[in-house]
């Protein structure tokens, strides 16, 4: 994990380790999603013998997105099998998840990519803005390039070089997405929408006063999108709830002043 | 001929420089050329520097971070090797990760290579099926080498594969590792340059990754044409700079 990462999201890494695993800073780049990328990588180009599986996300080279969203697909499954239960239909009008490099996406996203009717919308983090500088909104800023093995939209210099993103949360900061969601954006079957710090903070807010349930950051960013879209009152809306907000709770801490 | 070609074709054992262009400062990268070829080495790997260097370990990550900061980029390099071809007879291969390639167009790069003379590239993320659909052609058009890597885990199929479809040499890695020098070599990395030795292949190999020093050079060309050191050069010129160059390569043979 990246170094700065470590730091943001200690909760989890404490987690982590209470579990047994020992989890190893990155100090390259800018010590975030990215380079920690990268030292996987390496450290997989180091053992590749005792070393079969190492990336959370649907990136890398191939088989690696393919494994994490078929591995992630759970989701979807089950949201079929539970929209039936509680809605009598299996298909939801609207799939909304966060996208970093995209794994609880695709998992979302697995079992309906095929039925045209259920609209898809992936939900990135503009950080401080999408023209600030500081920013992880890869579909507005992306160009086709090649990160970690895989070709696909990124964030990158004119001369090829890979920008370093920003977002105020862990799990978005990253330049590229998964090749999968690239794919999506191009032929138009997901919608990308562009989420900065503080709408998704602001969201992270009123989703834990109205459900009582802290959302991780990165989650946050998909509730903020609610407010830029237009329901009708039956809509069936599928919000994918990627990760609990308790591993977060120091950034919350800061930027509220709680 | 390609002077890949001819200098394989020479007899005795090679030795190959790789260096990051633009380091230690943006303008070096022609002169620590010359001072290649004055000192004797038989040819040069000019780095192209990526933000992300996915094979590379911490000394040359931190040289292209550099060279990058330095404002190296895919023209500027091109600006500065123009002419190069006037004083500099030895091959001179560029080496780099695939994307700023793909961002200045594959074909005007290789064309400019071509214009410039370089002999050939290695490209260590550019997968070989992905280049024999799409590039082998243009690489070709402009007389341009590509050289694979192979490393300890590579089958023999795909060895044989990228035998049957290499040209110049095949960079072959010391060992399961990214780059950066080591004092010496294990068994098991012996047995693996004996094994790739029995194959028979018909292109040359030479060693790199993990390629520092006199010994180390000694022991990888009993089983090569050659050796190429990068990690170790780069980590003297940043403690002793571009004027300590000779006395280094004096010190490997």
């Amino acid at each position: 994990m990246g170094a700065v990462d470590i730091k943001r999201q200690a909760p989890n890494v404490a987690r982590m380790k209470m579990l047994g695993a020992s989890v190893v800073a990155a100090e390259s780049g800018s010590k975030t999603l990215k380079d920690a990328t990268n030292e996987a990588i390496r450290d997989w180009i180091n053992n590749p013998i005792t070393t079969h599986y190492i990336i959370g996300s649907v990136v890398g080279p191939h088989p690696y997105p393919d494994m994490v969203a078929k591995f992630q697909s759970i989701v979807s499954k089950e949201i079929k099998s539970q929209l039936i239960e509680k809605e009598g239909t299996d298909s939801p009008d609207y799939l909304i998840a966060n996208i970093g490099g995209g794994s609880n996406a695709a998992g979302l996203y697995y079992h309906y990519l095929e039925d045209e009717k259920v609209k898809i919308i992936s939900v990135e983090a503009a950080g401080e803005g999408v023209e600030s500088g500081k920013s992880a909104a890869t579909s507005v800023l992306g160009k086709t390039g090649i990160i970690h093995g895989s070709k696909t939209l990124l964030m990158q210099t004119k001369d090829g070089q890979i920008v370093e993103p920003y977002s105020i949360s862990a799990g978005l900061d990253y330049p590229g997405v998964g090749p999968l969601h690239a794919h999506l954006l191009e032929s138009k079957r997901a919608e990308f929408m562009s989420i900065t710090d503080s709408d998704a903070m602001l969201a992270g807010l009123e989703v834990s006063k109205l459900e009582g349930i802290i959302p991780a950051i990165e989650t946050a960013h998909a509730f903020a999108a609610f407010k830029y879209l237009d329901f009708k009152p039956n809509d069936i809306i599928v919000v994918n709830f990627s990760g609990r907000g308790d591993k977060d709770l120091n950034t919350y801490i800061d930027y509220f002043n709680l | 001929m390609n002077r890949i070609d001819k200098k394989l074709k020479e007899e005795g054992k090679l030795l190959s420089i790789y260096f990051t262009a633009g380091y230690p400062n943006l303008d070096d990268t022609v002169d620590i050329i010359f001072k290649l070829q004055e000192s004797g080495v038989d040819m040069i790997e000019i780095g192209l520097p990526f933000s992300d260097p996915l094979a590379d370990g911490p000394t040359i990550q931190d040289s292209s971070t550099k060279a990058i900061k330095n404002g190296m980029n895919t023209n500027v390099l091109f600006n500065q090797l123009k002419g190069i071809r006037d004083k500099v007879s030895i091959p001179l291969i560029i080496m780099g990760y695939f994307n700023p390639i793909l961002q200045y167009g594959v074909e005007d790069f290789c064309k400019k290579c071509n214009e410039i003379g370089i002999d050939g590239l290695i490209i260590p993320d550019l997968p070989i099926d992905y280049y024999e659909v799409n590039y082998k052609s243009i690489f070709e058009k402009y007389q341009l080498y590509n050289m694979f890597l192979i490393a300890p885990q590579t089958s023999d199929e795909r060895i044989r594969k990228i035998d049957s479809i290499s040209n110049g040499f095949i960079y072959m890695v010391s060992s399961s590792s990214i780059t950066g020098s080591k004092d010496s070599f294990s068994p098991e990395q012996i047995n693996y340059f004996e094994r790739i030795e029995k194959m028979n292949l018909k292109t040359p190999r030479i060693i790199g990754f993990g390629v520092g020093s006199k010994e180390t050079f000694n022991t990888v060309v009993k089983y090569s044409k050659g050796a190429i050191i990068g990690s170790a050069f780069i980590k003297n010129l940043q403690n002793s700079g571009i004027d300590s160059i000779t006395s280094y390569v004096s010190l490997i043979r």
